[in-house]
């Protein structure tokens, strides 16, 4: 029983640490653009499906095809919303919402034009599984775990160390005043698209990395996704990081007690706790 | 043929009450509903259910399935009503997933993704099955009226005021004395009354539900509608309904013609198009075909 425990724990802290990746990309564009993207979910796809194409055409490693996988849904991620849900804006941050979810159904199919509904696996050697004081580890699990950590660093060391990040930071902050200091809140609105949509590229290739990827990918996992954004605090990032801990583990010992299936449904009961609870999620709106 | 048309006017009646009901709430009240289909499906399976299993008349399916939805709907208005609409988005959009979890793995309750089939209808069975279509579509159309007499009532009652009022300015209304949540929140249960009401008439008219019948799509074909049809009209959430329904058949038929692509092309470009129908709807005509007029008052001297 406690082995057991220890298990899930430690997959429910790599699919955490996985899951903060695009939560984090989420969260980034909620605080800079101030609404809900829901989008996320086929930049997820779109990342997945690039790196995939990196992987099983041209041959390359998990760990290079993750680069490819950011820069074209960051690319897409930014396109996409200079051409299609930026008008919206004005309007209002619901009716983006809404042109969110439109584009993300025909994002999806696409994707599913260009691709089909079939199951597709990356070219990955296969590999024994670790065995470490009774727990079970897959090497490619370890890696997925670093690939995402080595993300994560490079987004805090990006908003905390460099002069463009401080300006993201002090968008999400107040745009007003950051317009006062002459800070194109246009430029860095591009530029947290590219980021946050890149890194949910990245992390749809790390779920298809743990499983297998269809046009379907991104929804799948989008109710984790969300739920660690507004169990952490919607629009702050440190708080992506503790909600997606927070909802992977939960979804992983929920094992214990629920079917597989009902996992993503521990999200969204997370939601509605922690919204009745704290209505801020546990480190509150800060942007950083 | 004959058939054929009557079925598309029922399902135009079903998508009208769909967009009625999301018109209380976005339309009227400014609050976003991107589960809808969650409702829907709640509504359907309740009716369907309880009608197959424990065999009540259709009628005590209907308010059942509107109760029920009611109280969901409630749960989620009061849940996020203190706090700015995106969270809302984010849950309803949750709970629609939830539901078709649920419904995909409770096989003891919902047979699981097999579905619910031979679900009773009025006379079914009794009449020939065109008799049958007819009688349905006189049933639609009479819950149509009576919920579209119901919204312009709400709409041009003091309590319709409050309502739009909440929409524009929450504040100005909680100034002036309303209490915003409990407005947000009735008019959330009544809106996913609606939409429970349309779920239940839709599993009745087919006799088959099933969770893939409830995609994310379904939402946008409403919110398509309502966008269309003027958004806080109820005449145009009727007419968009009407159009949307013409619109994917129409779809249907033209990608029929294509010969060259695979069926799961087709159906990817047909989705597509629904989606990038919205977006288009939201770029250059915002207000829709009938827009909604709200009359002046003229300024004090």
């Amino acid at each position: 029983m406690l082995g057991e425990v220890a298990q899930l724990a430690l997959n429910g802290l790599m699919a955490g640490t996985i899951l903060a990746v695009p939560a984090i990309g989420f969260t980034a564009i909620y605080a800079v653009l101030r609404f809900p993207n829901f989008t996320v979910a086929s930049h997820l796809t779109i990342g997945a499906f690039a790196g995939w194409v990196a992987n099983t055409t041209l041959g390359w490693p998990a760990a290079a095809a993750v680069v490819v996988a950011f820069v074209v849904a960051g690319t897409a991620g930014v396109v996409n919303d200079e051409l299609l849900l930026k008008p919206l804006r004005p309007a209002g941050a619901l009716t983006a919402a809404i042109g969110a979810v439109a584009l993300t159904i025909v994002l999806e199919n696409v994707l599913r034009f260009a691709f089909g509904n079939d199951l597709r696996g990356y070219d990955l050697p296969i590999r024994r599984d670790w065995r470490v004081a009774g727990l079970r580890v897959g090497p490619q699990q370890v890696q997925n775990f670093g690939i995402a950590l080595a993300a994560m660093t490079a987004v805090f060391l990006f908003l905390a160390g460099t002069r463009t990040g401080k300006a993201m930071r002090a968008v999400a902050d107040n745009p007003m005043l950051a317009a006062i200091k002459g800070i194109d809140a246009d430029r860095v609105a591009r530029l947290t698209n590219f980021v946050g949509m890149g890194l949910a590229g990245i992390g749809g290739m790390l779920v298809g990395l743990d499983t297998s990827i269809d046009p379907l990918t991104g929804f799948r996992v989008i109710l984790s996704v969300f739920a660690a954004a507004v169990v952490g605090g919607l629009g702050s990032i440190p708080g992506a990081v503790v909600g997606a801990l927070t909802i992977g583990l939960g979804e992983e010992l929920s094992l214990l007690v629920l079917a597989p299936a009902y996992r993503t449904v521990v999200g969204f009961a997370a939601i509605l706790l922690v919204l009745t609870l704290r209505p801020r999620g546990i480190l509150g709106e800060r942007a950083y | 043929m004959e058939n054929y048309l009557v079925a598309m006017a029922v399902f135009a009646g079903i998508y009208a009450l769909l967009a009625l009901g999301l018109n209380v709430v976005w339309g009227m009240t400014g609050m976003i509903n991107l589960g809808l289909v969650g409702f829907f499906a709640l509504g359907a399976y309740v009716s369907a259910l309880l009608c197959k299993r424990a065999g009540v008349p259709m009628v005590v399916g209907l308010v059942a399935a509107a109760v029920l939805t009611a109280g969901a709907g409630a749960v989620m208005a009061l849940t996020t009503a203190r706090l700015r609409g995106d969270y809302l988005a984010i849950i309803t959009l949750g709970f629609s997933e939830v539901v078709r979890l649920v419904a995909s793995n409770e096989l003891w309750l919902t047979n699981g993704t097999d579905g619910i089939s031979g679900i009773p209808g009025p006379w079914r069975g009794r009449v020939t099955p065109a008799a049958f279509n007819v009688l349905y579509l006189g049933i639609v159309a009479v819950a149509v009226a009576l919920i579209f007499v119901l919204c312009q009532r709400i709409r041009h009652s003091a309590y319709g005021r409050v309502l739009r009022a909440i929409r524009d300015d929450d504040q100005v209304a909680a100034v002036a004395g309303k209490h915003v949540i409990a407005f947000k929140v009735q008019a959330f249960a009544v809106s996913a009354a609606i939409l429970g009401v349309a779920g239940a008439l839709w599993g009745h008219y087919t006799s088959y539900i099933a969770p893939e019948v409830f995609v994310p799509l379904v939402t946008i074909y409403v919110v398509l509608a309502l966008t269309a049809g003027g958004t806080g009209s109820n005449a145009g959430a009727v007419l968009g309904a009407v159009l949307v329904v013409f619109f994917m058949e129409a779809t249907r038929f033209a990608t029929g013609w294509i010969s060259a692509l695979a069926p799961v092309q087709v159906a990817a470009l047909r989705e597509a198009l629904i989606g990038a129908s919205l977006l288009l709807v939201l770029r250059v005509r915002p207000r829709g075909l009938v827009p909604e007029r709200i009359v002046a008052v003229p300024e004090p001297r």
